[in-house]
């Protein structure tokens, strides 16, 4: 079995969605906890920090899941990777 | 073909399901029924522990099965919004449901690592593992590190961590169950955790994987239902609003804090109030301090004069003219009770100073994140806050149980979109509980505190005659109205007694017990299974017996299922104690000793069998040995590394994990061709002229 240029370019593409999805999950994970003192100085549905840690963040998580599900299952296709329905 | 009965299959499920969402909606109204009609709450408790346990005992055996991959898998044919309500099931244990919105009541803020932790290890899950695992499309985890690094070697080390972080699970599980059993139907805890066994067993004996991920459909269901009645009821009862997740931020959280600091206040009458009871603890604590120092400095001898001063009261009391029978009674208990020995009164008083010490604290501003009482402190707290959602987020990616559901989509597709719906419903539980801590403690603060001893609120003084460890108000200060320092509440009160908080009927206290009950079942469920399976499929058949035939099988893992089930229940009733310490213990466990090795196998081609054992076994030695030297339960209680509490040792055994690999992999030769084939056909969907691994 021999990858083709395409194939490459699709894991290629896989990493940096990852890559990306990874870094917004580190940022809204610690970054946001780090700081949630400071966060909470502003006011949004409560504190700004504890809205993070309870409810913000949780939503994102959901977000970024569904988002590199929807953009994966388009790229199967697009690289011709996908499935064949048995 | 399968395409059109694999969709015909989706629109039958889809209407069960609706069907048995109704019917379990009607089985609640006329239970409710029943209590109007005045059927005792215990025989309503007994109707709700013993239907739920039939409904699920029905779905297994409806689901019984002989065939492989029905058994381990599930058939490979649960679509994606199922295979997320299973593992939303799957997922929230009885600590999720039952103590999660206690530990945010008493942790405020700090409370949230694990609201944090336990939901967004499924970015880890869905980004690097999940659709990599459907696509190699075997049975267990160890497959996985059995094929990928070659050789029996990473499968059996694979199996010691699988059976070691699952068995320390479900003994929290168990516990939850005979906890809840035998608080809803009065049986003693022992009889609870075997007929919750019952119940964990009617389920996967039968039908495997098959049965649990239908019978976890069925408990998501009840368990959600279950959670949100309560805490909607009680927003709409204190704020007017029916969004809990809104209403406790706007308006009930407002109001906590400016309370929480009228009680800190001395100048205000409430704050003056707590102080004197404060003060009160503040004397004890110095009493038993003073006791100590004499006793280092006296010793036995110290110890004799106490006790004799003792007696000599009782006999004076005793000779009174008209004695006081109830002071008679109190100075004699006072003689009993006295220690016997200065190692035994050293530990008695410092537990005495550490508990009088810990009321005399001021009230903990909930929305303020790690507090302390200077900035070293307070940079202590951040940092184990982080890394207690770092070892919680990655041990999430790395716990087998879960993995596992994500062989059971139809295909890789669908497995991606499987984590998504899995978080969602796991979400919805996960950003009620903290809502539902500030309610209740808003419902506490304004209610409770400030009442007369002698008119409790109806649910105080209920939950009070049942259980002190949940429940206890003492009148210290002696004014007859309660105070905060008063007040001692469990933390798994907060769940059981939102029902009775909101005024409503009792029928939804006894749909909250059903919900733990689910929760802790299907949790339980899938543990057990994941330990039979690694014991039958990994250690039996693919290392003992690659001949065994399909019956054998399914044989040899039913019967492994049944005699895993029983040496859990037997330890869990031993009541070997902190759940929080298992939980903890297996989290960490699992990061370290699996995720490295599993990460590895797919995104680095060089990483070789070496190096996963190295890996493994490294990372697993590393968080067990930290374990070892801090956890109080061990009793060695060597000095903190970094100041990191135990809970979170996955800190140091995560990094050993990848290094292990990492170091173990460069120092020994490049894997095989074919290994890095198989990493190819884990990476594509599908490859032309690709390996078949899915083992049909």
């Amino acid at each position: 079995m021999q990858l083709t240029e395409k194939h490459k370019e699709y894991w290629q593409r896989n990493l940096k969605l990852t890559g990306v999805m990874f870094a917004l999950w580190f940022v809204f994970t610690f970054v946001t906890g780090w700081f949630s003192r400071e966060l909470n100085e502003i006011s949004f549905i409560g504190p700004l920090g504890f809205w993070f840690a309870a409810q913000g963040s949780l939503a994102i998580y959901v977000a970024i899941i569904v988002y590199y599900a929807r953009t994966m299952n388009r790229l199967d296709d697009e690289y011709g990777v996908q499935e064949v329905e048995e | 073909m399968a395409t059109s009965s694999q969709s015909q299959f989706y629109a039958n499920l889809k209407k069960y399901y609706t069907f048995y969402t109704g019917g379990f909606i009607t089985f609640v109204i006329i239970v409710g029924i029943l209590e109007q009609l005045g059927v005792p709450t215990k025989v309503l408790g007994y109707i709700f522990l013993f239907a739920t346990i039939l409904l699920y005992a029905g779905i297994g055996f409806m689901s019984k099965t002989a065939e492989v991959a029905e058994y381990y898998v599930a058939g490979r044919r649960v679509p994606a919004l199922f295979n997320g309500m299973a593992t939303g099931a799957d997922w929230m244990s009885a600590a999720s449901f039952i103590g999660m919105a206690g530990t945010l009541y008493h942790m405020g803020f700090d409370g949230l690592a694990f609201v944090m932790g336990w939901t967004g290890g499924y970015c880890l899950v869905a980004l690097f593992l999940a659709p990599y695992l459907r696509k190699f499309g075997q049975f267990t985890i160890p497959d996985f590190l059995g094929a990928r690094y070659g050789g029996n070697i990473p499968r059996f080390v694979g199996i010691i961590v699988a059976i070691t972080c699952s068995f320390t699970y479900v003994i929290a599980q168990i516990y939850g169950v005979g906890i809840i059993t035998s608080r809803f139907t009065g049986l003693e805890f022992g009889i609870g955790v075997f007929v919750g066994l019952a119940g964990i067993l009617v389920c996967s004996f039968l039908g495997g994987m098959k049965a649990v991920t239908w019978t976890q459909v069925a408990q998501y269901i009840i368990l959600i239902v279950a959670y949100m009645i309560p805490v909607v009821w009680l927003s709409v009862k204190h704020t007017g609003i029916p969004i809990p997740q809104i209403s406790a931020y706007t308006s009930a959280l407002p109001k906590v804090t400016a309370m929480e600091k009228e009680f800190n206040d001395k100048a205000t009458p409430k704050g003056a109030k707590e102080d004197s009871v404060r003060q009160i603890f503040r004397d004890k604590a110095a009493a038993a301090d003073a006791q100590l120092k004499a006793l280092e400095t006296g010793g036995a001898n110290y110890l004799a004069e106490e006790k004799a001063k003792l007696t000599a009261k009782v006999a004076e009391l005793k000779g009174a003219a008209a004695p006081n029978v109830k002071a008679v009674e109190a100075a004699e208990k006072a003689v009993k009770d006295f220690p016997a020995d200065p190692a035994a009164a050293k530990k008695a008083w410092t537990a005495a100073q550490k508990a009088a010490t810990a009321k005399t604290a001021a009230v903990k501003a909930h929305a303020q994140p790690f507090p302390g009482k200077d900035e070293a402190a307070q940079s202590k707290s951040r940092k184990n806050f982080l890394a207690l959602i770092l070892c919680l987020m990655v041990g999430t990616a790395a716990l087998p149980h879960i993995l596992m559901r994500y062989y059971t989509t139809p295909s890789v597709k669908e497995a991606r979109i499987s984590v998504g719906w899995s978080l969602f419903f796991i979400f919805l539980l996960y950003f009620t509980a903290p809502a539902l801590a500030i309610l209740v403690k808003y419902e506490v603060y304004s209610n409770v505190i400030g009442s007369q001893f002698a008119s409790l609120p109806g649910w105080v003084a209920n939950w009070a005659a049942v259980d002190k460890t949940l429940m206890s108000v003492t009148d210290f200060n002696g004014d007859g109205i309660v105070q905060l320092a008063e007040l001692t509440i469990g933390g798994d009160l907060i769940v059981l007694a939102t029902p009775e908080i909101a005024g409503l009927p009792y029928v939804i206290s006894g749909l909250v017990a059903a919900g733990g009950l689910a929760a802790a079942l299907s949790t339980a469920d899938g543990l057990l299974l994941t330990i039979a399976n690694a014991l039958s499929h990994d250690l039996y058949y693919k290392m003992i017996d690659p001949n065994a035939p399909t019956v054998r099988r399914i044989a040899v893992s039913k019967g492994l299922l049944l005699v895993v089930a029983f040496i859990a229940a037997y330890v869990t009733s031993l009541k070997p104690g902190n759940i929080l310490f298992l939980v903890g213990a297996a989290f960490s466990l699992a990061a370290s000793g699996f995720f490295p090795a599993l990460v590895a196998g797919v995104f680095w081609k060089r990483a070789n069998k070496w190096g996963a054992i190295i890996g493994m076994s490294s990372g697993l030695f590393i968080c067990g040995y930290y374990m070892y030297l801090t956890y109080p339960f061990f009793g060695v209680n060597a000095p903190l590394w970094w100041d990191i509490t135990p809970i979170s040792s996955g800190i140091f055994g995560i990094p050993a994990g990848f290094i292990g690999v990492i170091v173990g992999s460069l120092i020994t030769a490049p894997p095989s061709k074919e290994v890095q084939e198989l990493v190819d056909h884990v990476r594509y969907p599908n490859l032309v002229g690709d390996i078949d691994t899915s083992g049909r």
